[in-house]
């Protein structure tokens, strides 16, 4: 790891003020930052280290029934907070779906927002990445692309958002809160992080010098409680990124569909909201044939970037099979395996 | 570079290091301070060899820096016994065969006592998903899951 200048600023503003100069880096919890130091592909001159500000690792409840969610909260402690967990069920199931006991001690809100690609050829410097350096081709479009963007993607990158926590947070209509050197901005999750058309190197909505301060959810987001759900298939039981994964939320009453939020992870190089597929379910029956329907709407514009056609087909039945755990109701106690399509749900069939 | 004071509190003992801002708590660890029981394994946050506590709480020692750790408190598997006496956890180890090679072992002890003390070892399939963090190319997980049921149900009794 290249060497680097260590700074430790005691406010917001002194991190804004640090963090602004070219070859700058914020630290928070390390996770990724630190792996991506090792191997050379990030390579920042100054490290900024926020993780001591002691305003940015609260959760608060708002007036207006949302909440703020502290961008220095670490995964498992917002998973493991009990009001939160119950009211975001589909959140706090896919952070602890996520990484490993102790990672998500160390990974915090805005750096889960902010981590990179685990695109191989984005990780091998010795393979061409124009997400990495702009102009260089990508490797991947002729390599082992299995695991590649089915949604979004452009030929100067089949990069995909590796985010478990932030599938349902666009599900439900997150916020995020920014500090910049022209003060305090929001900006909707679906509109931070960006499809990579010609420029995959500018994957979100910050400015040099910006800091996440903090993730607000609508109150809204609470009224989805009672059937949410986060489902997430990987290549190993556990501790694996997402193949596909889906956040599914509704709200039902005398078997209609008043509310409905979707969104698929690991199938572009953002969280992906679903709301062709909302807009479906929105009055219809809540049955499996309307998910069905649903499912083709949300996958009716994917195509394969490589060897990777199946993940289409895959994301259509784990959007069916999201829809039917989220109508058979939140469990009152999160399984073993946090959204693992193996545990047994009711009314899912086997062999779909 | 131009070094900087970095204070640890490891196992109880105060450490002043100076040191290269770039390195980690798990080369502070070995390379320093001699405390080669926490290993290197794949120094990518991958494998769970480098587990430690930090204030109490299980972290990778490979992704976190040791200025990072300034002000806390770090336990080690070197500090985990009690004047002599093998931690429970550890014993548990040694009667279930919870290992091979024993390479993976410091790790996966250091993530079974916080898996115990978080409450996620329950039953097989959870000591199993919370224990996920922890690789044992030898494959001894059986042993490993025997280990950690026997010692949450003596920490429990």
């Amino acid at each position: 790891m290249r060497d680097f200048d260590y700074i430790r600023p005691a406010t917001i503003p002194d991190a804004i003020a640090a963090a602004a100069e070219p070859g700058s880096a914020y630290l928070a919890g390390g996770t990724n930052l630190l792996d991506l130091m090792k191997g050379g592909i990030a390579s920042p001159e100054r490290i900024v280290d926020i993780s001591r500000l002691p305003e940015l690792n609260r959760i608060e409840r708002l007036d207006d029934g949302g909440v703020r969610i502290g961008a220095l909260v670490r995964n498992a402690d917002l998973a493991y907070d009990p009001e939160f967990a119950k009211s975001y069920p589909a959140v706090a199931e896919a952070l602890l779906s996520g990484a490993s006991a102790q990672l998500r001690n160390a990974a915090t809100v805005g750096g889960n927002l902010l981590q990179r690609t685990r695109c191989s050829y984005f990780y091998d410097t010795a393979s061409a990445c124009n997400r990495r350096e702009p102009g260089a081709g990508c490797d991947a479009l002729e390599g082992e692309n299995r695991l590649h963007a089915v949604l979004g993607w452009s030929d100067a990158c089949i990069a995909t958002h590796p985010s478990d926590f932030c599938v349902p947070l666009v599900a439900l209509d997150a916020v995020v809160e920014i500090e910049g050197k022209k003060g305090r901005r929001h900006v909707t999750l679906e509109e931070f992080h960006r499809l990579p058309g010609e420029t995959p190197q500018r994957e979100n909505a910050l400015e040099p010098g910006d800091l996440i301060v903090a993730v607000r959810l609508p109150a809204e987001a609470a009224s989805f409680s009672a059937n949410a759900r986060y489902l997430k298939v990987r290549e190993r039981t556990s501790y694996a990124f997402a193949v596909v994964s889906a956040a599914a939320a509704l709200v039902v009453d005398g078997g209609k569909i008043r509310a409905a939020r979707l969104a698929l992870g690991g199938v572009a190089a953002k969280p992906w909201r679903a709301r062709s597929a909302e807009a479906v379910l929105l009055g219809a029956d809540a049955n499996e044939a309307t998910f069905a329907s649903a499912a083709d709407a949300a996958l009716a514009d994917a195509s394969p970037s490589g060897d990777n056609a199946f993940k289409i087909e895959l994301a259509r039945r784990i959007v069916v099979r999201a829809l039917i755990s989220a109508l058979s109701g939140t469990p009152k106690r999160l399984p073993a395996l946090p959204a693992s399509p193996f545990s047994n749900i009711p009314g899912v069939r086997h062999d779909a | 570079m131009t070094k900087i004071p970095v204070y640890l509190d490891i196992n109880g003992h105060h450490h002043e290091l100076q040191l290269e801002p770039r390195v980690t708590l798990l080369d502070a660890l070995r390379d320093r301070l001699g405390l080669t029981g926490t290993k290197k394994g794949c120094d990518h946050g991958q494998c769970g060899a480098c587990t430690v506590h930090v204030d109490g709480e299980r972290v990778l020692a490979c992704l976190t820096l040791a200025a990072q750790a300034q002000g806390r408190t770090v336990t080690t598997i070197e500090g985990l016994a009690r004047e002599g006496e093998m931690h429970p956890v550890q014993a548990a180890f040694l009667e279930q065969d919870a290992f091979q090679c024993g390479y993976c072992t410091p790790g996966q002890i250091m993530s079974a006592v916080a898996c115990i003390r978080e409450g996620h070892a329950g039953s097989d399939e959870e000591i199993r998903e919370y224990m996920a963090g922890n690789l044992c190319r030898c494959g001894a997980y059986p042993h490993i899951v025997a280990a950690v049921r026997q010692a949450a149900q003596e920490v429990a009794s």
